[in-house]
């Protein structure tokens, strides 16, 4: 079976003001395929997984999403992002409505499911992310790792074939980190495909099959992470990589 | 200078009689200026220049010019011009009462809309891109969104200009209507004992202060519900 392309950026540049934030992006992901984007603060890197569900409009060149392009148009948009799961570093969940309410809310306006089957699906993705007793919680009464389980879970709800993960950790207590860690590893494990923002490297060696290092803007260096870590080729890649694991 | 109780023991119950036109003033303004202020905050953050600059246009005016004189123009001015007298609204304007109500919702519809606007810009930036990412549409974050989110934000403020609409329907006396501060000014000339009068007047508002505050400050627990840990 030849592999599905369902991530294409092609000449991406994204400016904002003067500042070019992203410079000729280029870049494919295959269904299932897992790839982890890094580089220091400032390169691009949200900015580039922001641009692919548009939450960010690209300047230039093409991304098409599983055959979709982005466009304006509203109603292709609203398609992609369908598609399109997005775990943000804030977690931001519906402060206003319960752990349940936050998981049926897309599944019932944008998928239009019947209520009782949208809370079987939240509940079923609760038990998932190993939190269903929280349910009729409000967000502000949950840890942060278990807001951003549920925040995972509400992006699963919506069925999408592409999950972005925007530094999903970074916000968090330490102790925190792997209870989140740990459900993106079973995710990446049932073959979904994601897009991981992180500097968390354990993660990136277990789980990966790509790993991107950017840097101001652009796509430095590319490879699975074996030889990604064993041996970088560019410097820019081998300074980071040596400030970040160095402890 | 003495201080006569017995003045206040019968000057408190026929202020009370105009009590009900005090709360008609208050409610019907109150509702009415929040329908106007909705109206022109949701013009105003349009983002497009020809609703937004004459919303902004308005409150400019409306928030510039003291309620007194708004009052006035309403009841003296209006009756002058000719299309007003001729138009179907002229029995409301004809009507101190419709008069007054005109002008409390002019003027409380643009303080409102501001209040309003300050809650609706208050919303997490990061929960309405979340919504974006799920595929809602701009209609739905809005009104499952912002909306809810924004009435939590705006309502402190928006409960201490309901207590100042309390007070400025006494303006309303000045245009012949009979409200309590419009006895308390009959009683007045009637007795020649301002002092007593105006002092029992004004515990009556206090009293209505204090019953407007502890029902704000039940809607305000219900809608910050979800903010206790």
């Amino acid at each position: 079976m030849t592999e599905r392309i369902l991530i294409k950026m092609q000449h991406v540049d994204k400016f904002f003001g003067t500042f070019q934030a992203l410079k000729d992006i280029n870049l494919e992901v295959s269904k299932g395929e897992r790839v982890v984007v890094c580089g220091p603060s400032g390169s691009g890197k949200s900015t580039m997984i922001r641009c692919i569900n548009r939450l960010e409009k690209h300047n230039a060149g093409q991304i098409i999403i599983d055959g979709k392009e982005l466009t304006d148009q509203v109603a292709d948009i609203n398609a992609v992002r369908r598609e399109v799961g997005m775990v943000f570093q804030s977690f931001n969940l519906f402060p206003h409505m319960t752990i349940l309410k936050n998981l049926m809310l897309a599944q019932r306006l944008v998928r239009k499911i019947p209520k009782a089957q949208a809370q079987a699906t939240a509940m079923e993705y609760l038990e998932r992310v190993k939190i269903p007793e929280q349910a009729d919680k409000y967000p502000i009464q949950l840890s942060g790792g278990q807001q951003q389980r549920v925040a995972i879970a509400r992006a699963l709800c919506m069925k999408p074939e592409i999950i972005l993960f925007d530094e999903p950790t970074s916000a968090l207590d330490p102790e925190m980190i792997n209870e989140v860690l740990e459900v993106m590893t079973d995710l990446a494990r049932d073959g979904m495909t994601m897009i991981c923002v992180t500097h968390e490297m354990g993660f990136a060696r277990s789980v990966a099959d790509r790993v991107i290092f950017m840097d101001a803007g652009e796509i430095v260096e590319e490879a699975p992470p074996e030889a990604f870590f064993k041996a970088p080729k560019n410097e820019r890649t081998k300074k980071f990589l040596s400030q970040i694991l160095t402890h | 200078m003495t201080f006569d109780v017995s003045l206040i023991v019968d000057a408190l119950p026929k202020m009370l009689v105009g009590i009900g036109l005090t709360f008609q003033l208050l409610v019907l303004s109150a509702i009415l200026g929040l329908i106007l202020a909705i109206g022109l905050m949701l013009m105003r953050i349009s983002g497009k220049w020809y609703l937004s600059w004459p919303a902004q246009v308005y409150i400019y005016v409306f928030r510039g010019t003291p309620i007194l004189v708004q009052i006035f123009i309403v009841y003296y001015g209006f009756p002058q011009l000719g299309f007003i007298r001729d138009g179907v609204l002229w029995p409301l304007f004809r009507d101190p009462f419709g008069c007054a109500i005109v002008a409390l919702t002019l003027n409380t519809g643009a303080y409102v809309s501001e209040i309003l606007r300050g809650g609706v810009l208050g919303v997490d930036r990061g929960i309405l891109e979340a919504g974006s990412a799920l595929g809602l549409s701009v209609r739905q974050k809005f009104i499952y969104l912002t909306t809810p989110i924004a009435a939590r934000l705006a309502l402190p403020a928006y409960g201490n200009d309901i207590i100042s609409l309390l007070k400025s329907t006494a303006l309303a006396s000045t245009i012949t209507l009979a409200d309590m501060t419009g006895i308390a000014r009959t009683l007045v000339a009637q007795t020649y004992a301002p002092y007593e009068i105006f002092i029992s007047l004004a515990i009556v508002y206090m009293i209505l202060t204090w019953i407007l505050q502890k029902s704000l400050g039940r809607v305000e627990r219900y809608l910050g519900r979800y903010m206790q840990k």
